[in-house]
């Protein structure tokens, strides 16, 4: 976690006035003023969020909100109408070496002509380089990423014959390669099945003990109170960032789903006082 | 005929054929391989629209060259006007996609034929031209190398080589973009820019092969060898050099036929023999080809067969399918009076564990695709995780094998 040496570049760069948020360069990724567009309607709109270092955080959020834009759009995956992101203080698009993304596993044609291993020596790729040969450190490496997973015994599947939940890990397994500070996952628990959410909540738990940083997506508010420290309300617009413990109450959620989410629903969350 | 094929394929055929054979071969390599890249990344149309668009280049090229006076036949200035227009091509697909809602299909569509249509006008223009009746420009179109000299025939391994070389320095970026460019942008990966420098190599590839095959099916050599591949490995780098492979093979016997049968152009032999290698392949190759599917599906009727026939076992039925005993009895499970062996009587109790594991499986797993994916009929250590497992007999309970 060596911290970087170069404070405040963009910071320093906005045209000279105060910054705003003393806080920025500490957070492992903060956005500021972050819009989006598709066409002519913001999927993101001027959203200011920042995640503090060593934190498991969850972006929460109807369908549409814009949670997966606002990952995407802070790594450059999306171009931003305006806005930018910086990770550990830094702009994002240097701080490559720091980040690994974890795409919705839906995102990549799962026939594509490559084994598990491959995947996961994907996440050496800048270690590797354009030419580097693949070493057994490397391949040492790549096992037991795909060991702390439980896929250990799957290296050489091809990666079609996989279900669900084993693409997630996998995924997750090529995230864990890259040996990173920050984790940007989008909807890694969406349709795996129960040992396989419980494999990857436990190596974020993990990764979070060893003060790096987990942000992820997330579409389930059953499991919000229990997995996350923090979590960052969104609907287009931000509606509450924070702890779990202060800002998951009812009155922020009723503000984020509007009608959508029933009442009977918000009684089953284990919801902050608010 | 056979005679001058085996001359043509021996480089006893004369010395213009063996440049020929040369060049069709080191193109082929590199079309393969540059071409397993445009595959994976699913950009066979575009590419071959850049290829068409090559036409009203080389035409420009050639009435440039004669009013400045020179040979309109010189294949290096031919080529970089083709190369020149087949950008322009590129960029005017890209250009419409973004500004326009039209989708990218359709605006290869319009590239493709309007700039086809513009160079065959131009061909013509250049037809009725007094120095250009002797042009053979309309040998781009469908490739004619009998006119092929040493300096054109070094032009092309040179290029070829080139092409490879940076296939290969290129080949980890160009996999991450084609597999999963979220992830390649995250890791410093442009993905535009990669597109950009797998198209430019694509239209290398076409531009060096226009005398040889042909702007009209120079996309057979770039797709047809990759899709051959892919059926023999499910890992990228052995596609890229299969690929190389029929690639190659497909230039050489190509070349040796059309040696052999100088009216025909080589363009279609080439791709010909492309597409009987990519027959071959669908049909022989292991585990992904017809015939492997065919004996895959009788394996699955055994596993069916096995299957009942070993929980009929555990349950203690009479079994009446004939061709379920007599596969118990040949693999040892049961007697020849229908009685089960040791070795039955366990792998029945295994049967029925695993038979119960599916059903929680079935019953419990949220990722329905997990299950449907396979048959349920292999041992279920094959198919899930350990701690998979360990999750479904948690639900089943202590196993009941002492009891039965």
């Amino acid at each position: 976690m060596a911290q970087t040496d170069l404070p405040n570049i963009v910071l320093a760069a906005n045209d000279g006035q105060p910054v705003r948020d003393a806080g920025l360069a500490d957070s492992a990724l903060a956005v500021r003023e972050m819009t989006v567009s598709y066409g002519q309607k913001p999927a993101v709109f001027s959203v200011d969020a920042s995640f503090g270092e060593g934190r498991l955080a969850a972006i929460v959020g109807p369908n549409g909100a814009g949670k997966s834009t606002l990952l995407k759009a802070a790594l450059g995956i999306v171009p931003r109408l305006s806005g930018h992101a910086t990770a550990f203080g830094i702009p994002v698009e240097h701080a490559a070496d720091r980040i690994a993304y974890v795409p919705q596993r839906a995102s990549v044609d799962w026939e594509f002509p490559t084994r598990v291993i491959d995947v996961v020596l994907m996440g050496l790729y800048r270690q590797l380089g354009l030419l580097g040969r693949v070493r057994t450190k490397h391949l040492d490496t790549a096992r037991s990423c795909l060991a702390r997973v439980g896929m250990e015994d799957f290296a050489d599947r091809q990666i079609g014959q996989l279900s669900g939940g084993q693409q997630q890990r996998v995924f997750l397994a090529r995230a864990l390669a890259q040996d990173a500070d920050l984790y940007l996952l989008d909807e890694p628990f969406a349709g795996v099945d129960a040992a396989t959410e419980k494999a990857i909540i436990d190596v974020l738990k993990a990764l979070r003990d060893e003060q790096r940083t987990v942000v992820c997506v997330h579409h389930d508010l059953t499991t919000v109170a229990d997995y996350f420290d923090d979590v960052l309300l969104l609907n287009v617009r931000k509606i509450a960032e924070g702890p779990v413990a202060q800002v998951f109450t009812a009155d922020n959620l009723q503000k984020t789903y509007g009608g959508r989410l029933a009442t009977v629903h918000i009684d089953q969350l284990r919801l902050a006082a608010g | 005929m056979l005679e001058t094929l085996i001359e043509a394929l021996t480089f006893r055929a004369g010395y213009n054929a063996a440049l020929v054979a040369v060049g069709t071969t080191l193109l082929g390599i590199a079309a393969g391989s540059t071409g397993t890249f445009i595959f994976l990344r699913r950009r066979a149309l575009i590419s071959d629209a850049v290829a068409h668009a090559t036409l009203p280049g080389v035409g420009l090229a050639f009435i440039a060259l004669v009013a400045l006076g020179g040979d309109g036949r010189n294949l290096p200035a031919l080529v970089a006007g083709s190369a020149v227009s087949a950008w322009v091509g590129l960029l005017v697909v890209q250009w419409i996609t973004r500004q326009t809602r039209l989708a990218e299909d359709a605006a290869i569509g319009a590239v493709l034929s309007v700039f086809f249509g513009l160079g065959i006008v131009l061909l013509t223009v250049i037809q009725n031209m007094s120095s250009g009746r002797q042009a053979g420009l309309e040998d781009f179109l469908l490739g004619a190398p009998a006119g092929m000299l040493l300096q054109d025939a070094i032009f092309v391994a040179v290029a070829g080589l080139v092409v490879l070389a940076l296939v290969i320095a290129l080949r980890r970026p160009m996999t991450l973009v084609a597999f999963d460019p979220a992830f390649a942008t995250s890791v410093g990966i442009s993905v535009h820019r990669t597109d950009l420098v797998m198209m430019a190599l694509a239209m290398a590839i076409t531009v060096v092969g226009l005398k040889l095959v042909g702007l009209i099916l120079i996309v057979a050599l770039l797709i047809i060898p990759p899709a051959a591949a892919r059926f023999w490995s499910d890992k990228a780098r052995n596609v890229v050099w299969i690929a190389g492979v029929v690639g190659g093979v497909s230039g050489f016997l190509g070349a040796g036929l059309s040696a052999s049968a100088p009216a025909i152009p080589t363009g279609p032999i080439i791709v010909l023999v492309c597409f009987c290698l990519f027959a071959m392949s669908m049909a022989f190759a292991p585990r992904r080809g017809v015939i492997a599917a065919l004996a895959r599906q009788r394996q699955f009727r055994q596993r069916v067969r096995r299957r009942q026939g070993l929980l009929a076992l555990a349950r203690e039925e009479e079994i009446l399918d004939p061709a379920t005993l007599a596969l118990l009895r040949r693999e040892g499970l049961i007697r020849t009076d229908g009685v089960a062996t040791d070795a039955g009587r366990a792998q029945a109790a295994r049967a029925r564990r695993d038979e119960r594991r599916w059903e929680v499986a079935r019953a419990t797993h949220q990722d329905e695709a997990a299950v449907d994916r396979h048959d349920l009929l292999r041992p279920i250590e094959e198919v899930l995780t350990r701690d998979e497992i360990a999750e479904i007999d948690a639900r089943l309970g202590p196993p009941e094998e002492a009891a039965t």
